[in-house]
């Protein structure tokens, strides 16, 4: 079986969950071709091998700096069939999904997006992905030959397996057709850690009563390496920025650890956290909903907790 | 300005998922069904596109007839006519076929829908759509500008945002907040009855994706509740139990 990665990168560095992405290509067993496009420091992509990939791809053209879908599609598609391919595998983000999709039906392959554990080939080809925003799971059968496969956070586990190997240059015949679409700049959101890529969450919810409260928050989320969230009213509100906002409509994590500071857990944010590994909720109000899906609990007034579990943590490290 | 908007029939978010016949079917026993959050903003930045410089929308859903409430909803909100492809949605690749079909007949200029449905979670329709049409697929879309012949959007990253130009026709999968929700009123609601809604038969897709069954999660432990004068002890089980710090 030969399966090509694409690895998504941002300011040169390969990004995390694309690390995963490569993982579980090598997991699943078979030849690993990792596609890098665009500006990529060449010691990331070397450093592919270390995770399984047993040859690297660099469609360097400055064209592929910015991921135009369309473009990026085209040359993902191009490369599958000049290594005669039979499974791409990536990591669904706001470029993989997007992306995968168009490459599946370039390729008339079939897709499954959100892929939380490898597939299962004892007979045929059958994937478990995510459904119903984390509240159930779908077995599919892909039946054929040529497959695209996104992946959810955490579906691999990032070990290293090899060395570096060798980058080999990717000559895209890029057509301007595919890029129709001009991005003519690009707003960072400020913060450190990037909210779907975090380990460890810190959000709040309307219980913090203003923005002028999140200082509790964000100490707590800088002693972790934590990134910061928040409920629907708080982004509604202007409290905080809209992709803070974790939830059903906004981000879904899948953090090692959530912890949850004066959200009362509608449903609609639980769909957004529900696949985080360990959750923690505090809450003045012992009857809130979130303490039903948290591993942890403490009732109790969050501007009393918060200075006192930042100190414990910070003398626990 | 001819503007064709997808939606997808979907459970409430309240809602609990269950199923039925063996773990193969969806069990819809008093569950609600809804425009799909994310199409729903779709519509209504098409509804304040036709408001503001004049257009007309079009809704399409592939469904069985038991969609048509939804279908009338989205025409009391403001669209002047619908298509339901009469098939079961199955998986992206299928309804982005139907969808395609139909957006070739027509010759839209602007397609939108939601970045994904709130079922399968798949976020593939917009893509495929594109591909199998030749123009330009962005998703998802936060903010949508049209001027003239060119529209100017923003599409959440991660970690960011990036704003781009694109000429029409395109398709763009939206989410907030490009617009907000719209509640159709008594005249809408009204006029919707009387509004075209044609029923098209489905062409014959193979997408190479066959469901075998669902699973719903383990349920959840019981949460340890810990004394709030006591967080030393919250710090010790996350370190030593759940082993996450």
């Amino acid at each position: 079986m030969n399966i090509l990665v694409f690895v998504e990168s941002a300011e040169g560095k390969i990004k995390k969950n694309s690390l995963e992405a490569v993982a579980f290509a090598q997991a699943m067993g078979g030849s690993v071709t990792a596609l890098a496009l665009g500006n990529v420091e060449i010691s990331e992509l070397e450093g592919l091998g270390k995770y399984g990939a047993k040859k690297v791809l660099h469609a360097a053209d400055e064209k592929l700096n910015q991921g135009v879908i369309q473009a990026y599609a085209a040359v993902i598609a191009k490369a599958f069939q000049d290594e005669n391919s039979d499974v791409l595998v990536l990591s669904d983000s706001s470029l993989g999904t997007p992306v995968g999709a168009r490459v599946a039906a370039k390729l008339g392959a079939s897709l499954a997006s959100n892929v939380v554990e490898l597939p299962n080939t004892s007979a045929g080809f059958n994937v478990k992905r995510s459904i119903y925003t984390g509240k159930a799971f779908a077995h599919v059968e892909l039946t054929k030959p040529k497959k695209v496969i996104g992946i959810k956070k955490n579906a691999a586990e990032v070990k290293e397996v090899g060395g570096n190997v060798s980058v080999t240059p990717y000559q895209a015949s890029l057509s301007d057709a595919d890029f129709s679409t001009k991005i003519t700049s690009a707003e960072k959101a400020t913060g450190d850690v990037l909210l779907p890529e975090a380990n460890i969450v810190v959000s709040g919810g309307r219980g913090m009563k203003g923005p002028e409260h999140w200082s509790g928050i964000e100490e707590l989320a800088k002693t972790l390496g934590a990134a910061t969230g928040c409920s629907k009213p708080v982004s509604d509100m202007g409290w905080r920025p809209h992709h803070e906002h974790v939830g059903q409509t906004g981000v879904k994590v899948a953090p090692q650890l959530y912890i949850a500071i004066g959200i009362s857990g509608a449903i609609q944010h639980l769909a957004g956290v529900n696949s985080s590994k360990c959750i923690v909720v505090i809450n003045k109000d012992a009857d809130a909903p979130f303490f039903k899906a948290a591993d942890y609990g403490i009732v109790g007034d969050a501007f009393d907790i918060l200075p006192k579990l930042n100190e414990a943590i910070k003398a626990a490290k | 300005m001819k503007i064709l908007v997808c939606i997808s029939h979907v459970p409430d978010t309240t809602s609990k998922i269950n199923f039925i016949d063996n773990n193969t079917k969806f069990d819809t026993n008093g569950v609600q069904f809804i425009i799909g959050p994310y199409d729903d903003y779709a519509l209504a930045r098409a509804v304040e596109l036709k408001e503001s410089s004049g257009a007309t929308i079009t809704v399409i859903n592939v469904g069985l007839v038991d969609t048509e409430p939804t279908i009338r909803k989205a025409l009391a909100i403001g669209a002047d006519d619908a298509i339901r492809v009469n098939a079961e949605p199955t998986d992206s690749f299928f309804v982005a076929s139907q969808i395609a079909e139909q957006a070739k007949a027509g010759g839209y200029d602007l397609i939108l829908m939601g970045r994904e449905s709130i079922d399968y979670n798949s976020g593939a329709v917009h893509g495929i759509v594109g591909e199998l049409l030749g123009v330009p697929s962005i998703s998802p879309v936060m903010k949508l500008d049209i001027e003239g012949n060119t529209a100017k959007l923003a599409r959440e990253i991660e970690g960011g945002k990036e704003y781009m130009e694109v000429s029409l026709p395109f398709v763009a999968g939206c989410q907030e907040p490009i617009a907000e929700w719209k509640i159709p009123n008594m005249r809408g609601i009204m006029s919707a009855r009387t509004k075209p809604l044609k029923v098209v038969e489905p062409s014959t897709v193979d997408s190479g994706v066959k469901l075998q069954k669902f699973e719903l999660p383990p349920a959840k432990g019981s949460v340890k509740m810990i004394p709030a004068d006591n967080v030393q002890e919250l710090v010790n089980l996350l370190k030593n139990e759940a082993k996450v710090l």
